[in-house]
C-alpha cells in the first residue's frame, strides 16, 4: 500500500536554474531595431511593430486610439474590406492595440505566408488614408460600446480609480466620453499618423519558428522607411495630479438594481526602476496575487464573499499603482473592505512564517518557468524588459529577489506601503 | 501530427501519453465524463458547484493547492454542458506531485460541510457577477429555454436559478461523486517532458488501486425536431437593443458539423466576413454582430447575435440578416471565400496546438468522444467541405421552422 498522506519528494522550485533565452538583435538599414526569438516546433510566427504612438503623445483625447484603431481601414489603393480579406485569406490575424506609451500592430501567421503579408503591413504604415465614413462608423460603434460598458460597475470603478490615482489629464487617468468620440476628426488622425507612424519611431519584435529569410524580408519592406525619428522620446513625462480623497470611503451608485459592488482599493507605487519594486512583487503575491494569497484565502475561501479577489501592481512604464480589486455581493462589500485592511495590518504587524514565504517563492518561480515556455512568451518578457528601459539583469535580479527576500524585509515593506489610510477606497454599485 | 500512446488500467482508467521534450514542463489533465447535461432538472448547476468542491480537500490531502504550488505548479478546472476538466502544469521533475493530488481526489473527497457552505456562496457570487450584474447577462438563460424544450442543454452550467445552488446538500455531493468521479468515467492525459514507461509506472502506482466504480450510462432525453419558429421578446435595463437568432445544428461527431463550423466563419470570421461587411460597414444596422456555434457534444446551436445601431428597428435588422442567409441558400459561395475560411481554420489549429496544455485537453476530449486519433484528422475533414455542401447545409439549417429569435429591447 502506498502512503497517500505523504507527499512525493519534490525538487524545490527555487532550485531550478531559470534562463531567459536571448533575443537576437539586428538593425535594419534605417536604424530600426529588430528583436527576434527563434523557437518552437509549430510552423507559426508573430511579428509586432511597436510605435511610440500611445496616448501619451496625443494632444486631444482618443486621437492615438482612433488612429491605431483605424490604421487598417483603408489605403489609397485598398478598401478596409480588401485589407481584411487579404490578411484573412492567408489565415492570419493583424491586431492593433493602443497603450499609454506605445501603440502596436501585431501579425500572427503561418510561416509559409509571411512574404505575402509583409508588403501589406508596409502599405498600412505608409499609406493609410482614414476614410471619413470609416471614422463615422468607428465613432458610432465605439459610443455604443461605451454605453454598454458604463452599465458595468467594474468598468466604471476601474476608470474612476485611475482618475483618483493619476488625474484626469494624465495619460493613465484619461478616459473616453461620448463627446470625445464626437470631437474626433479625420485631419487630426492623419496628422497623428504622419508624425507618429509614417515618420515615427518603431521597434520590431518577432518570434516563432522564424524563416531564415526574415531579416532580409523585414529590411526590404521596412528598412527604407523613416521609422526611426530621433525626436520622439520613448518616455514623455506628464505630471501626476492625484485627487484628494485617500483614506476616505468613496461610494458611487451607478445602477440601482445592481446585486454586487465593484471594489477598488488603490494607491500609487513607483515603477520598475525603484529598489522596492521587485520585493513588492513578492509581498503583493503573498497578499493578493495568487490563489493561496491572504486575500483569497480569507475573503473567498473562508467567507465566500466573492468569486475572486486579487491585488496587483499596474503594468505602467512611468508610474505604477497597487490595486486591490474584486466584485462582492452588495451586502458584503463593507465586511470585505474591513478584511482587506485587516490583512494589510497583519502584514505590517507580524512576520510571515517560513512555510508561507517558501510557498509564495515556489509559486512565483513556477509561474516564471511556465511562462518561459514557447517563443511568444519569451518574446513578451523581452518586450517588457526593453520597453521599460531595462536589460536582462532585471530578469535575473527578480529571480534572485524571489529566492532571497526575507520576512523582515517584507514586513518593512508592508509598514512602508500598507497603511490603509493611504489608499483610495472605492465602491461602485 | 500529434503523437501519443494509450493504455488502460485494470480499473478502467484510460491513460494517454503525449511526450514533447521541447518544454521543461509536464501537464496532467483529468477529464471526467460529466457535465451540466447530466444534472437533475431540479438540481441544476451541480456539476459546476461540484468542480469547486474538488478543491476543498480530498480524503488524505487536506489542501490541494499548497502542495502543488510548493512544487512550482499551477492548476485550474472548468465545467461545460458536456464535461468537467481539471488540469495541472508543473515542472516535469515534480510530475509525481500531480499524480498524488489527482489520484487522491479521484479516490475520495473530504466532503467537508464548511467547504460546501463556502463554495455555495462563492458560486452564487459567480452567478451574480456573470449573469445578473452584467448587461444582457440573462440572455442565455432565456435563449436556452426557448431553443431546447427537452434536452438538458436547456440550462446553463452555472445553473437555472440561484435557489438550486442554495439548496445543494452534502448528501447530493456524495452521490454525485459516487456516480461520476471514478476511473471508469475519467480520462487521464499526461503530456510534456515525460516518457511513457515512467507515466505507466506512476499511473499504476497512484491510480491503479482506485475502485473502478460504475460506468455511467448516459440516457438523456433527446431534443425533438423543431417544427415551428419560436420568438421571445424581452425588455430590460440595457443601453441598446440586441437581436439573437439560433438554429439547431449537428452533434460533434456528425460530418456536417464541419460544414456548419465553416458557415459560421463565412458569416462572421473577421473584418471581411459577410455579416460584418454588409450589416456593420455598408448598411450600418448593427454596431456589432457575430456568428458562432456552441460546439457541444450533442446537437448544438448556430447563433447570430448583434447589437443594433440606435434608431434601427428590430424588424429591419432581422430582415437584413435574412437577406444574407437567403443569398447563402441560393448562391454557392466562391471557391476563394471557402478557401479563406479553411486557411483560417488551419492556422487556428496550428496556433492552438502550440501549447502542450491545449494538446493535452484536446486529446482527452477526442478520446472521450470515442477516439483520440480524431484530433489528427480534423483538418482533413474541414478541407473536404465543398461549396455545394455549404449551400445545401445553409438550406437545411436556416429554415424558418428551425429558428428561435429573441428581441432584447432596451428600456432606455
Amino acid at each position: 500500500m502506498i502512503n497517500r498522506k505523504a507527499p512525493p519528494a519534490i525538487i524545490d522550485a527555487t532550485d531550478f536554474q531559470l534562463t531567459l533565452k536571448p533575443a537576437e538583435k539586428y538593425t535594419l538599414d534605417n536604424g530600426v531595431e529588430v528583436y527576434a526569438v527563434h523557437a518552437g516546433s509549430q510552423e507559426v510566427m508573430m511579428v509586432e511593430w511597436v510605435f511610440f504612438a500611445g496616448n501619451s503623445y496625443e494632444e486631444k483625447n482618443l486621437v492615438a486610439a482612433a488612429t491605431n484603431g483605424l490604421i487598417k481601414n483603408g489605403t489609397s489603393v485598398k478598401t478596409a474590406f480588401q485589407i481584411n480579406e487579404h490578411f484573412e485569406y492567408y489565415g492570419s490575424h493583424l491586431n492593433r492595440s493602443c497603450y499609454n506609451e506605445t501603440s502596436t500592430l501585431t501579425l500572427h501567421c503561418l510561416d509559409k505566408h509571411i512574404a505575402d503579408l509583409l508588403p501589406v503591413v508596409r502599405e498600412l504604415i505608409t499609406d493609410s488614408i482614414f476614410p471619413a465614413e470609416e471614422l463615422d462608423v468607428f465613432k458610432q460603434n465605439m459610443k455604443q460600446r461605451l454605453s454598454v460598458n458604463l452599465k458595468k460597475s467594474d468598468f466604471v470603478a476601474s476608470r474612476m480609480m485611475d482618475v483618483y490615482l493619476f488625474g484626469e489629464e494624465h495619460p493613465y487617468g484619461k478616459y473616453s466620453r461620448h463627446e470625445d468620440f464626437d470631437a474626433l476628426n479625420r485631419e487630426e488622425l492623419m496628422a497623428f499618423y504622419d508624425q507618429y507612424y509614417r515618420h515615427g519611431k518603431c521597434v520590431i519584435f518577432a518570434a516563432g519558428n522564424l524563416p531564415a529569410q526574415l531579416p532580409q524580408l523585414l529590411n526590404n519592406y521596412f528598412g527604407t522607411l523613416s521609422l526611426n525619428a530621433p525626436v520622439i522620446s520613448a518616455m514623455p513625462k506628464h505630471p501626476l495630479h492625484p485627487a484628494p480623497g485617500a483614506g476616505q470611503p468613496i461610494r458611487v451608485n451607478n445602477d440601482p438594481d445592481s446585486v454586487q459592488g465593484a471594489i477598488r482599493i488603490g494607491k500609487l507605487f513607483p515603477n520598475r526602476h525603484h529598489p522596492d519594486f521587485m520585493k513588492m512583487q513578492v509581498l503583493n503575491n503573498l497578499y493578493g496575487g495568487y490563489f493561496s494569497s491572504r486575500l483569497m484565502s480569507n475573503i473567498r475561501e473562508d467567507k465566500g464573499y466573492t468569486y475572486g479577489i486579487y491585488s496587483y501592481l499596474q503594468n505602467h512604464i512611468q508610474q505604477s499603482a497597487l490595486i486591490v480589486s474584486t466584485e462582492a455581493g452588495r451586502e458584503v462589500c463593507e465586511p470585505t473592505i474591513k478584511e482587506v485592511y485587516a490583512e494589510m495590518n497583519k502584514l505590517r504587524e507580524e512576520l510571515v512564517d517560513e512555510e508561507e514565504l517558501s510557498l509564495v517563492r515556489n509559486y512565483m518561480i513556477g509561474t516564471i518557468l511556465a511562462d518561459l515556455d514557447g517563443p511568444f512568451h519569451i518574446l513578451a518578457r523581452w518586450k517588457n524588459i526593453l520597453l521599460n528601459g531595462l536589460d536582462e539583469k532585471y530578469f535575473y535580479d527578480s529571480i534572485h529577489t524571489i529566492k532571497t527576500v526575507s520576512a523582515e524585509e517584507l514586513k518593512g515593506l508592508a509598514e512602508k506601503y500598507f497603511d490603509p489610510a493611504s489608499f483610495y477606497e472605492l465602491v461602485v454599485v | 501530427m500529434i503523437q501519443f500512446e494509450r493504455f488502460v488500467l485494470q480499473n478502467g482508467l484510460r491513460v494517454l501519453v503525449h511526450p514533447d521534450n521541447s518544454t521543461p514542463m509536464a501537464v496532467v489533465n483529468v477529464m471526467y465524463d460529466v457535465g451540466a447535461r447530466d444534472e437533475d432538472p431540479a438540481k441544476t448547476g451541480f456539476a459546476h458547484l461540484f468542480e469547486h468542491l474538488m478543491f476543498g480537500g480530498s480524503v488524505n490531502i487536506p489542501d490541494y493547492d499548497e502542495p502543488l504550488q510548493m512544487a512550482g505548479g499551477e492548476n485550474n478546472a472548468y465545467t461545460t454542458n458536456d464535461i468537467t476538466n481539471y488540469y495541472i502544469q508543473l515542472p516535469a521533475e515534480n510530475l509525481e506531485t500531480a499524480f498524488w493530488l489527482e489520484s487522491d481526489r479521484m479516490l475520495s473527497l473530504a466532503f467537508s460541510e464548511k467547504s460546501l457552505e463556502v463554495q455555495r456562496k462563492v458560486v452564487i457570487e459567480e452567478f451574480k457577477e456573470n449573469y445578473i450584474s452584467k448587461p444582457y447577462g440573462d440572455v442565455w438563460h432565456k435563449m436556452r429555454e426557448l431553443v431546447y424544450t427537452t434536452h438538458p442543454y436547456r440550462w446553463m452550467t452555472i445553473g437555472k436559478e440561484l435557489s438550486h445552488i442554495e439548496q445543494a446538500r452534502l448528501e447530493d455531493v456524495k452521490q454525485f461523486f459516487k456516480k461520476h468521479y471514478s476511473p471508469s468515467n475519467a480520462i487521464l492525459v499526461v503530456a510534456g517532458n515525460i516518457d511513457t514507461p515512467k507515466v505507466k509506472a506512476l499511473a499504476e502506482k497512484w491510480f491503479g488501486d482506485i475502485p473502478s466504480g460504475h460506468k455511467y450510462q448516459r440516457n438523456l432525453p433527446q431534443e425533438p425536431e423543431q417544427t415551428a419558429a419560436r420568438r421571445l421578446t424581452v425588455n430590460a435595463n440595457v443601453p441598446v437593443d440586441a437581436l439573437y437568432k439560433c438554429w439547431h445544428i449537428y452533434p460533434r461527431l456528425d460530418k456536417r458539423y464541419y460544414t456548419a463550423d465553416l458557415i459560421t466563419e463565412i458569416l462572421s470570421g473577421g473584418g471581411s466576413s459577410r455579416l460584418y461587411q454588409r450589416l456593420v460597414k455598408e448598411k450600418r444596422l448593427f454596431s456589432h454582430i457575430e456568428c458562432y456555434h456552441t460546439g457541444s457534444t450533442d446537437a448544438g446551436l448556430l447563433v447570430i447575435e448583434g447589437k443594433l445601431v440606435k434608431g434601427i428597428q428590430m424588424e429591419a435588422a432581422e430582415a437584413a440578416i435574412d437577406d444574407i442567409l437567403s443569398q447563402m441558400k441560393k448562391e454557392v459561395v466562391m471557391e476563394i471565400e471557402l478557401q479563406k475560411v479553411k486557411n483560417k481554420t488551419e492556422s487556428m489549429i496550428a496556433f492552438e496546438d502550440m501549447s502542450v496544455m491545449n494538446r493535452a485537453g484536446s486529446l482527452a476530449y477526442y478520446e472521450l468522444l470515442g477516439d483520440a486519433t480524431l484530433m489528427n484528422t480534423e483538418l482533413q475533414k474541414y478541407h473536404a467541405v465543398t461549396t455545394d455542401e455549404i449551400r445545401q447545409e445553409c438550406n437545411h439549417i436556416f429554415r424558418e421552422e428551425n429558428s428561435s429569435t429573441l428581441f432584447y429591447y432596451s428600456n432606455n
